[in-house]
């Protein structure tokens, strides 16, 4: 277990825009392979800065993913290290073949960028707000999948992939995180995050419902519940053994996660459990439904994306 | 310096002979579109491109990609004679196990730059070579076959966007203008209207030759070499399943089975083309 950096939730000062910015900006100053790709969305996620430093290491692509995905291949056949930025939806469901053909099958290398995770799209709604893009890119062969959850870990593993060759996804948030992580906390793919222990439930998290879940862990504990909360911000490769370790020890899982229950983070825990460890467990997450306008609280609550529902789940379960 | 035509004419002949071998040996296949593309072929691999067989990925060479994946058996044909691999390999096209497969795939052929065969992705990675060396500062040339049938795809176009604003004058698109794709005559399922005009307006220094001019190939490329603000696009007048008159006529020639028929006018060609180079393969 490790010791998370805030006790009472603090929002964090670097959003996670700035994170990226920052350290690509930094990345791309010591690297001139480094190339970070944009469609139209620099202002969103703060990389204008880049442009205006280094002009030649930001290629603005203009509004055109498919494109820009293959463009990204192209660089990457040469030597260069492409960090694509823009939208989940738009680096997943609009590209999507680009990125299984040009991406992964053609076994090239690209890193990419999907902001605005889940709910955290707020008022651009239904046709922006993705619950897919962890399912889908887990779909490919070979891919890479995290979810982070605060700005030190997106940091930590923006410079981690610079140098592993392959397709590596990073969904995030743009704005302020929770900060969870102390500075200097190291990250392993495939290796979970222990934030909290208890022997009477596990609830695996990423993204956004870290911090939602280590406060259902605090409602838990009030009802004489000892909760394990576990950020599996490693979707791909998931940590079984972790999985299986905490399942065996609690006999109950949770999973947690700001996306469709199918194809992300509860399905590659059932998956983990249904074969290695069968075990009770509820998934909490978005069923069936598109997404909407609205401020990410009120989404929450629609969604049934709160501290409340996983303490609920996690109750039904002991 | 001109194109040393004799040599070229006779590699053309050997790149059609051999395409037509390896199809036939499998006994069905994109018969038409790799037929199509075999004097562009020709001039690049034989006058055209600082390539080095032994070397597959010498940084230094220029790049080939076959945007349109469906014409890998004429690309395969084009490597093997060039010297990437054995030309018997050939005869392994689509069998189990393959280094040949359908569309090709870079990670499994020497000397393919890029995994294409999803249509219009192939020009947006040429796009991304090409960019990748003008930010370098590299004087590596870019060549990308795209078929007249891809450039329905909207990504094509993105990425003819992209070449222009970032006056990528090292990308060479050369376009297999053959005047059908998978159902039927381009002009009946979408009307391609004039490859010259669009690509002007595209931003492109456009050139229009007869496909089946290796001069005017070879001409082409050394003009568009020697301007230096735009991406160049060479629309090649072509004939599906060109060097086979009986198939060139044939109105379904995308992908071939052949009939008795067929048959009879595929091993006709075959025949004159050996009787003309000798057998290049025993």
């Amino acid at each position: 277990m490790i010791q998370t950096a805030s006790k009472n939730y603090e929002i964090e000062n670097t959003e996670m825009r700035q994170m990226y910015a920052n350290t690509i900006l930094e990345l791309a100053q010591k690297n001139p392979n480094v190339i970070a790709l944009e469609a139209d969305l620099m202002s969103a996620i703060s990389t204008s800065k880049i442009a205006k430093q280094i002009p030649n290491q930001l290629i603005n692509c203009g509004i055109m993913e498919a494109n820009m995905m293959g463009v990204a291949a192209g660089l990457s056949l040469t030597g260069k290290i492409p960090y694509v930025h823009t939208f989940g939806q738009f680096a997943t469901r609009r590209a999507f073949d680009q990125l299984f053909v040009s991406g992964a099958y053609a076994k090239t290398n690209i890193k990419i960028l999907g902001s605005d995770a889940g709910v955290t799209a707020e008022h651009n709604g239904g046709t922006h707000m993705t619950f897919e893009d962890l399912g889908l890119v887990r779909l490919i062969p070979n891919t890479i999948v995290y979810e982070v959850s605060d700005s030190s870990m997106l940091g930590y593993l923006l410079r981690k992939i610079e140098k592993e060759h392959g397709i590596h996804y990073i969904r995030t948030i743009r704005k302020n995180a929770v900060k969870i992580y102390n500075d200097g906390e190291t990250f392993e793919t495939g290796k979970g995050k222990v934030l909290r222990e208890g022997g009477d439930v596990t609830i695996i998290a990423s993204g956004i419902m870290v911090v939602e879940s280590l406060k259902a862990a605090d409602q838990l504990k009030k009802q004489g519940i000892e909760a394990t909360v576990i950020d599996m911000f490693s979707i791909k490769p998931i940590d079984r053994e972790l999985i299986v370790k905490y399942a065996e020890k609690t006999k109950a899982v949770v999973t947690a996660e700001n996306h469709n229950v199918i194809g992300g983070l509860g399905s590659a825990v059932a998956e983990v459990l249904s074969e290695h460890c069968p075990t009770k467990m509820k998934r909490i997450g978005v069923r069936e439904k598109f997404g909407q306008v609205g401020k990410v609280d009120y989404l929450k609550g629609v969604y049934q994306l709160t501290e409340k529902d996983i303490a609920e789940s996690a109750l039904s379960l002991i | 310096m001109g194109i040393n035509l004799q040599k070229v004419e006779r590699f053309r002949d050997e790149i059609r002979l051999m395409t037509l071998k390896e199809l036939h040996h499998l006994g069905f296949g994109h018969y038409g579109g790799s037929l199509s593309i075999v004097e562009a072929l020709a001039v690049l691999y034989g006058e055209v491109m600082k390539v080095d067989p032994k070397n597959p990925n010498w940084e230094e060479r220029d790049y080939f990609i076959l945007s349109k994946g469906h014409g890998g058996p004429g690309l395969y044909a084009t490597l093997a004679l060039k010297g990437y691999f054995p030309v018997d390999v050939l005869y392994t096209l689509n069998q189990n196990g393959t280094t040949l497969p359908s569309h090709p795939d870079r990670n499994l052929t020497p000397g393919v730059d890029m995994t294409t065969g999803s249509l219009g992705q192939g020009i947006s990675a040429a796009v991304g070579v090409a960019l990748s060396h003008k930010l370098s500062n590299k004087d590596n040339f870019t060549y990308c076959i795209v078929g007249d049938g891809e450039l329905n795809e909207g990504e094509c176009w993105e990425a003819f966007q992209f070449a222009a604003h970032h006056k990528l004058n090292h990308l060479f698109v050369l376009v297999d203008d053959n005047k059908k794709q998978l159902d039927g005559p381009t002009k009946d399922i979408i009307d391609p209207l004039d490859f010259e005009e669009k690509f002007n307006a595209f931003g492109f220094y456009t050139m229009k030759v007869d496909g089946r001019s290796l001069e005017q190939i070879y001409d082409a490329i050394q003009r568009g070499k020697e301007q230096s603000n735009k991406p160049v696009a060479i629309i090649l007048d072509t004939i599906k399943a060109q060097g086979v008159p009986y198939l060139e006529e044939k109105a379904d020639n995308h992908h071939i089975r052949p009939s008795y028929e067929d048959e009879k006018a595929i091993l006709a060609v075959i025949n004159e083309l050996e009787n003309i180079l000798g057998k290049v393969v025993s």
